[in-house]
């Protein structure tokens, strides 16, 4: 017995349910227990034991498909006979024929490429309403699709087609059970009611309701609150256009208008003409077997087989024969008439046959051009058929295409019969089926033809993907004193210099042009030295054109160099927008904007650096100074690598100490940050491991001893090894903070990373408040890199965070040997304004693209802390490590 | 009453027999009942009535199962009856 208790619990009653009987509602308990069990036993099965149940169920279904037919026509008194056997038999055979060999158990797909697999999930209890059209088909199909995916399924079928169905549900549970199915997978409800249905479709257990039938079963279905398949009413357009195969057309259009007397939902209704074959085609229909008829037969067929008050057709003419209708409407028609073929001159309720139609009648539209006809199949696809069906005879590609794009069909068939094309499989190569999706515009959630993946949840294992990394470099990288002597391989006929007023007054060009091939005309463009403003740029890209110049040489630093490879972006794409391609981003692979690769111009650029840190000669990077705006921009793409560097330690051996050693700490931060990086790879870990110890072992030398060659070379070499590993990697959160802070206080950007770096290795190396998610790393390594570092230094320790403090510790000597400031506040900054620029600092460092890649995700909190470190001084960062 | 805590050790092929000989221990006062389904593969829709029987026999008593495969665990979570269960390795 079940107790009222238990009925709420399971079931909140929805609005006719609480008619129910006690009685009842057990019986309707009794039938969700069976199946909850059978769909719980099912879960164990294997492929191989659904697959030996499914082979003699559909040969159950062919064996019994005239039977069932008998049996359905009998007891609706809808169609015919002989088309329903062919519906069941293509139910059961072109149904197997579709799932016999698809996995439906555990993996059912593998995608090797996308480290995906697909496996599934049965649904489990499925409640099926049947229609009184198709009866058994739909059963049989049910049936066979839902052994296919381990479903059980309540059924509870239109009324009036109940004997039939239950007798095609016992047939396939028989045959079912007795190789294997688990005991109550199929039940037929006994006299179901509307009541009966809502409390079903309600029912905490049903995992999805598959509603197949007229318009209210469907919106009942969508209404409950399940997971829903409604699939109801079509009103399927058919455009006969003038270059179709006229025969095969009308041939097609009444073996599908006449099959099973009009019943499938996807049949023809209206069937809108061109002009020009309009007389031939109804003089076809009607050589054919149709009855063509005149304006007064019209109307007295509307008044028949259309209800006035609602519009819809009347139940009476559904599935009936041709010629029993024309009797109904009082029509006189030749004996055999197998389509009542009604011309109507539009579509909507004054034109009532415009409608859904399932019975052999059939509206035609005399369309005046093609673009008249598509608006006609519109009208009738919105009038009641919208997502489901609509048919198109022709060969003409363009307007076949123009149909597909202008109608809103789940199915949209060419050159063949609607309802049978819709059904699959048989004229065309759709899924079978016997339930139509017909997408939001018929309120379901599917275009699909519904079948086996429609029954199962699918489940994507998701395997974790080593994403493809690289490591990109300019072609060729030429180092060492009097490596310029290399520029004169480089054919050119017009080279244009890019360089600032300094370097051309203490001699710099002069070394460089005399090295450039002797057949180049050398053309010197100074440009002021610093951050490059857009006018500079415009001026150096018109120097470029009026000169035609196929070679640039950027002598300098950063700024020069930035200046010279933007000028070269300008050159070769004159379309680029500077402002589209700086576009924050998140992965290089991913972005959005993509730079220009169509090239007007073409010219090489070779980069010569005059300073030891930034390495823009071999980056893909360039800042760019927005005065209009007050801002820098930031492009970056290895399209702006420059094609040659040279790496030449003569142009800076008259570097002063203070930039030598803001240049140098610019480079130990660029290789910290890229060593820790989660970009890293071990491409740029051998990068940024030798300039981390070239900068440790040289830089100091270089700073007391500006003259030595050694030292200066190799500092030069450090700039462009760690350059190359955070072209590749990327930086991290000190370049966040230094940026911002930089540009607020005016302290140079070597300096400005001086004074965040310890705190920043400290604060890398502590455990993260918040990991940063990336698909490069596997686990937390920063410390153990710094560790690595430390070691590779030489700088002693047992545990890595002995070795972190050591190389903290190591670095802030370096920062003492170099002069740096140990605090921002020896810079002379007053705490009260340093306090008030915080939030702002904060904010800009936030949304610095730079700490992207920083293997800790830095929370606001923790940059405004950072800061204050920076603020407060050395020795904060041993603390940090102790926390 | 009695104490006497029982082992039923049972096979798929008399799975029914050994769950409803459990049943009967229970009614005979077992407090303490542990059956072994090491050997069962998979149940079918009988032997889940037998553990519905099992599960809703307010005894009073955790019913122990030992050896429960992951299929079979499945088929129970989807009909609720794991919480009526004490599941062992």
């Amino acid at each position: 017995m079940i107790s009222n208790e238990t009925v709420k619990e399971r079931v909140e009653l929805p609005l006719g349910a609480e008619t129910l009987s006690t009685s009842r509602i057990a019986y309707l308990e009794g039938l969700v227990h069976q199946a909850r069990i059978a769909a719980a036993v099912f879960t164990q099965f294997t492929q191989e034991d659904v697959d030996r149940i499914v082979k003699p169920m559909v040969l159950a279904g062919l064996e019994h498909a005239q039977h069932l037919a008998q049996m359905a026509v009998e007891e609706t008194r809808l169609g015919v006979m002989e088309d329903k056997v062919i519906k069941n038999m293509v139910a059961s055979e072109f149904v197997y024929d579709y799932v016999k060999d698809k996995r439906t158990v555990g993996v059912i797909r593998e995608i090797p490429e996308r480290n995906l697999i697909e496996m599934v999930e049965p649904i489990g209890i499925l409640f099926s309403l049947t229609p009184i059209t198709n009866p058994t088909s739909t059963v049989l199909f049910k049936c066979i699709v839902a052994i296919k995916t381990r479903n059980a399924v309540i059924f509870s079928p239109h009324p009036k087609a109940w004997r039939c169905c239950a007798e095609a549900v016992r047939i396939m549970y028989e045959a079912a059970v007795k190789h294997g199915a688990p005991e109550g997978v199929f039940t037929c409800m006994e006299s179901p009611t509307l009541p009966d249905n809502a409390y079903m479709m309600r029912h905490k257990s049903v995992g999805l309701i598959d509603a197949t039938g007229g318009p209210g079963v469907v919106k009942a279905a969508y209404s409950s609150g399940k997971p829903a398949l409604g699939v109801g009413p079509g009103n399927t357009p058919v455009y006969l256009e003038k270059s179709a195969d006229l025969n095969a057309a009308i041939v097609d259009i009444i073996v599908s208008k006449t099959f099973d007397n009009g019943t499938i939902c996807a049949s023809e209704q209206t069937v809108v003409i061109d002009d020009e074959i309009y007389e031939p085609a109804l003089k076809k229909f009607s050589d054919l077997g149709a009855h063509i008829c005149d304006e007064k037969e019209t109307q007295r067929l509307e008044r028949t087989v259309i209800d006035p008050q609602t519009g819809f057709m009347q139940p009476m003419a559904v599935g009936q024969k041709a010629i029993d209708i024309a009797r109904f409407a009082g029509l006189s028609v030749k004996a055999g008439t197998k389509l009542l073929i009604a011309p109507i001159q539009g579509v909507g309720r004054e034109h009532p046959l415009s409608v859904e139609k399932l019975f052999p009648v059939l509206a035609v539209y005399r369309a005046k051009s093609v673009s008249e006809a598509l608006k006609v199949c519109m009208d009738v696809n919105h009038a009641g058929g919208l997502g489901h069906t609509a048919v198109i005879f022709s060969r003409n590609d363009e307007v076949i295409r123009k149909f597909g794009d202008v109608i809103n069909a789940g199915r949209i068939i060419v050159n063949s019969p609607g309802a049978i094309g819709a059904l699959g499989a048989v004229y065309n190569d759709l899924v079978p089926t016997f339930s139509f999706g017909c997408g939001t515009g018929g309120g379901n959630s599917t275009t699909d033809n519904v079948n086996i993946y429609h029954y199962l949840n699918i489940k994507r294992v998701a395997r974790r993907t080593q994403n493809h990394m690289w490591f990109r470099v300019p072609n060729q990288i030429y180092f060492n004193m009097n490596a310029v002597e290399n520029l004169r391989q480089f054919p050119s006929q017009s080279t244009i210099i890019v360089t600032s007023p300094l370097l051309e007054q203490i001699g710099h060009v002069d070394i460089v042009r005399r090295h450039i091939c002797s057949e180049a005309r050398v053309h010197v463009q100074v440009i002021p030295d610093a951050e490059p403003e857009v006018q500079v740029i415009q001026q150096g890209v018109e120097a470029l054109h009026f000169y035609k110049a196929d070679q640039i040489i950027a002598l300098g630093g950063g700024s020069v160099i930035d200046a010279a490879k933007i000028m070269k972006l300008k050159y070769e794409c004159p379309e680029a927008d500077l402002e589209e391609l700086a576009a924050p981003f998140l992965d290089l692979r991913k972005r959005v904007v993509q730079y220009p690769t169509e090239k007007t111009n073409r010219a090489r650029l070779i980069a010569i650096s005059t300073t030891s840190g930034t390495g823009s000669e071999v980056t893909p990077f360039a800042v760019l100074m927005d005065k209009e705006h007050g801002r820098k921009v930031t492009l970056a793409d290895y399209s702006l690598t420059p094609d040659v560097a040279i790496v030449d330690p003569q142009f800076v051996m008259s570097m002063p100490k203070g930039l030598t050693a803001d240049t140098g700490i610019d480079c130990l931060t660029h290789a910290l940050e890229a060593g820790v990086s989660n970009y890293a790879s071990p491409y740029t870990d051998s990068s940024a491991m030798q300039a981390i110890r070239l900068v440790f072992k040289y830089l100091p030398i270089a700073y007391e001893h500006p003259g030595d060659e050694e030292a200066r070379c190799m500092m030069h070499n450090a700039a462009c090894i760690a350059a190359m590993a955070f072209s590749n990697a990327s930086v991290g959160v000190n370049h966040a903070l230094a940026h911002a802070f930089g540009a607020r206080f005016g302290v140079a950007h070597g300096r400005a990373n001086a004074l965040m770096l310890p705190h920043v290795i400290a604060y890398n190396a502590a455990v993260p408040a918040k990991f940063m998610p990336s698909p490069y790393t596997q686990g937390y390594v920063a410390n153990k890199k710094y560790a690595t570092v430390a070691d590779l230094l030489r700088l002693g320790g047992e545990t890595v965070e002995q070795k972190v403090w050591n190389l903290i510790a190591a670095t802030e000597r370096l920062l003492d040997q170099l002069q740096f400031p140990r605090s921002i506040a020896e810079l002379g900054i007053p705490r009260s304004d340093f306090e008030k620029a915080i939030p702002e600092m904060a904010a800009i460092a936030f949304a610095d693209p730079s700490w992207r890649s920083n293997p800790r995700m830095p929370l606001m909190t923790e940059l405004v802390e950072l800061f204050w470190k920076a603020y407060e001084g050395r020795g904060a960062a041993k603390a940090a490590v102790a926390d | 009453m009695g104490t006497t805590p029982v082992v039923v050790n049972i096979n798929e092929q008399r799975l029914v027999l050994a769950l409803e000989q459990a049943a009967k221990q229970l009614d005979d006062g077992a407090s303490d009942i542990t059956v072994d389904f090491t050997s069962v593969r998979r149940m079918d829709a009988s032997h889940v009535r037998r553990m519905e029987d099992l599960a809703h026999s307010e005894k009073g008593v955790k019913i122990v199962l030992r050896g429960v495969n992951v299929d079979v665990y499945k088929a129970l979570k989807l009909l609720k009856l794991t919480n009526h269960f004490l599941f062992v390795s």
